[in-house]
């Protein structure tokens, strides 16, 4: 089976563990991690992502000008977005999903939510 | 014979012969059609025959070995539909017991994070940030506020907040209200339930962690508020709180200790240096 790549874009060291730790229950997925947007654009060239786990409120830049810079860029447009956020209000998750986000989690991360929605975008892992 | 006689006896004859030919034709068919007749009763004798043969193996009852058979079958049947019902059940059992298992692997894991990120520095700063991170992230607090016990004072303050400015809460003697209460008491932790959300405040909040090493209480985690999409506290959620009032409390304690140390050290260095000069 062929190896899938995720792109996980999270600032707190303790979620990117956990959200890592979770993942590698996924068979034939490596997880690439950036701490904010700026890191996750100096990650995204040279290598394939399949697709991109991102927080929204990050430093430097959050994850919704990230969406929305890859989303302009032809190399990136295609990637899968899920965006992991606090905010449970409906403006915010649309706000996501209009920029071009696939899905949403909310934090608390429940992992047994976050692997289906991985798997759902990625269904032949 | 004058010439129409002759002709008279001629279709005479002819007549005659026909007719005799016609006779003769009858004469077989009717041989053909008794031949057919004999040979339909011959069938119609030995059908009967047959059928009176069935009739009687009908009516004659199975032998002894054939029922004795057919009862071991459906005993045999009867077992195995039991089986199957059982597998059914256990399977049943198995796919629940794999749910709570995966949950409790799930907690588990969540636990480790919380304690190895804990324990991975000796930074004060960045404690305080991870014990933060612990509750926005993983008891999905939205308020709330880290406070520290200043031991000459006897008060907590607070270190950090998410949610509320720091500024704006209070200092809190030990054994005043809720908070002062807990923290002085070390029992814990407190939890505000079926407290309604508009009442919580600053001084009487929806759940107060004191964090302790052995019995010494050295602050607390003072929860006023949590996100829009927590329903409630979840086993691994009060798991969480017994782990930040031990682990979070040495975290903390050892930090501050191991930051107060390198301070020291480095006014006795700075001052052996002067010495030397």
């Amino acid at each position: 089976m062929a190896t899938h790549r995720c792109l996980l874009v999270e600032d707190s060291p303790t979620m990117r563990q956990l959200i890592t730790f979770a993942l590698k229950r996924i068979p034939n997925l490596d997880i690439v991690e950036a701490s904010d947007g700026v890191d996750a654009l100096k990650k995204l060239p040279g290598q394939k992502i399949d697709i991109m786990l991102t927080d929204i409120n990050m430093p430097i830049m959050d994850g919704l000008k990230l969406i929305s810079l890859m989303k302009n860029n032809p190399n990136y447009k295609d990637i899968p977005v899920v965006v992991i956020t606090t905010e449970g209000g409906k403006e915010d998750r649309e706000r996501g999903i209009s920029l071009g986000a696939k899905a949403y989690i909310t934090k608390p991360v429940q992992t047994t939510n976050l692997l289906k929605v991985v798997k759902e975008i990625l269904p032949d892992l | 014979m004058s010439e129409q006689e002759d002709r008279g006896n001629k279709s005479i004859l002819k007549k005659g012969q026909e007719f005799l030919n016609l006779h003769q034709k009858v004469e077989s068919f009717t041989q053909e059609l008794l031949k057919e007749n004999e040979r339909l009763r011959f069938k119609a004798a030995s059908l009967e025959q047959e059928k009176k043969s069935l009739q009687q193996s009908a009516a004659t009852p199975p032998p002894d070995e054939l029922v004795g058979k057919v009862q071991a079958l459906e005993q045999e049947k009867e077992a195995l539909l039991k089986r199957y019902q059982q597998v059914e059940e256990e399977n049943v059992d198995f796919a629940k017991r794999y749910l709570e298992i995966e949950e409790e692997n799930n907690n588990l894991a969540n636990l480790y994070v919380a304690s190895f990120q804990l324990h991975s520095t000796l930074d004060f700063k960045e404690v305080v940030q991870i014990v933060m991170e612990i509750v926005i992230n993983l008891v999905g607090a939205e308020k709330f506020s880290l406070m520290l016990l200043d031991e000459n004072k006897g008060d907590l303050y607070a270190v950090s907040s998410e949610g509320v400015p720091r500024e704006k809460i209070p200092h809190i003697k030990l054994g005043e209200g809720v908070v002062g209460k807990v923290a002085q008491e070390g029992s814990g932790p407190y939890i505000a339930e079926g407290k309604d959300r508009s009442k919580i405040t600053l001084t009487e909040p929806l759940v107060v962690i004191p964090m302790k090493i052995k019995d010494q209480v050295i602050g607390a985690i003072v929860v006023y508020a949590t996100l829009e999409q927590k329903e409630g506290f979840s086993p691994l959620d009060f798991e969480l709180f017994n782990l930040l009032a031990g682990h979070a409390a040495t975290a903390l304690f050892a930090s501050k200790l191991y930051s107060e140390s390198e301070r020291k050290l480095s006014t006795i260095q700075g001052f052996l240096e002067l010495l030397k000069q």
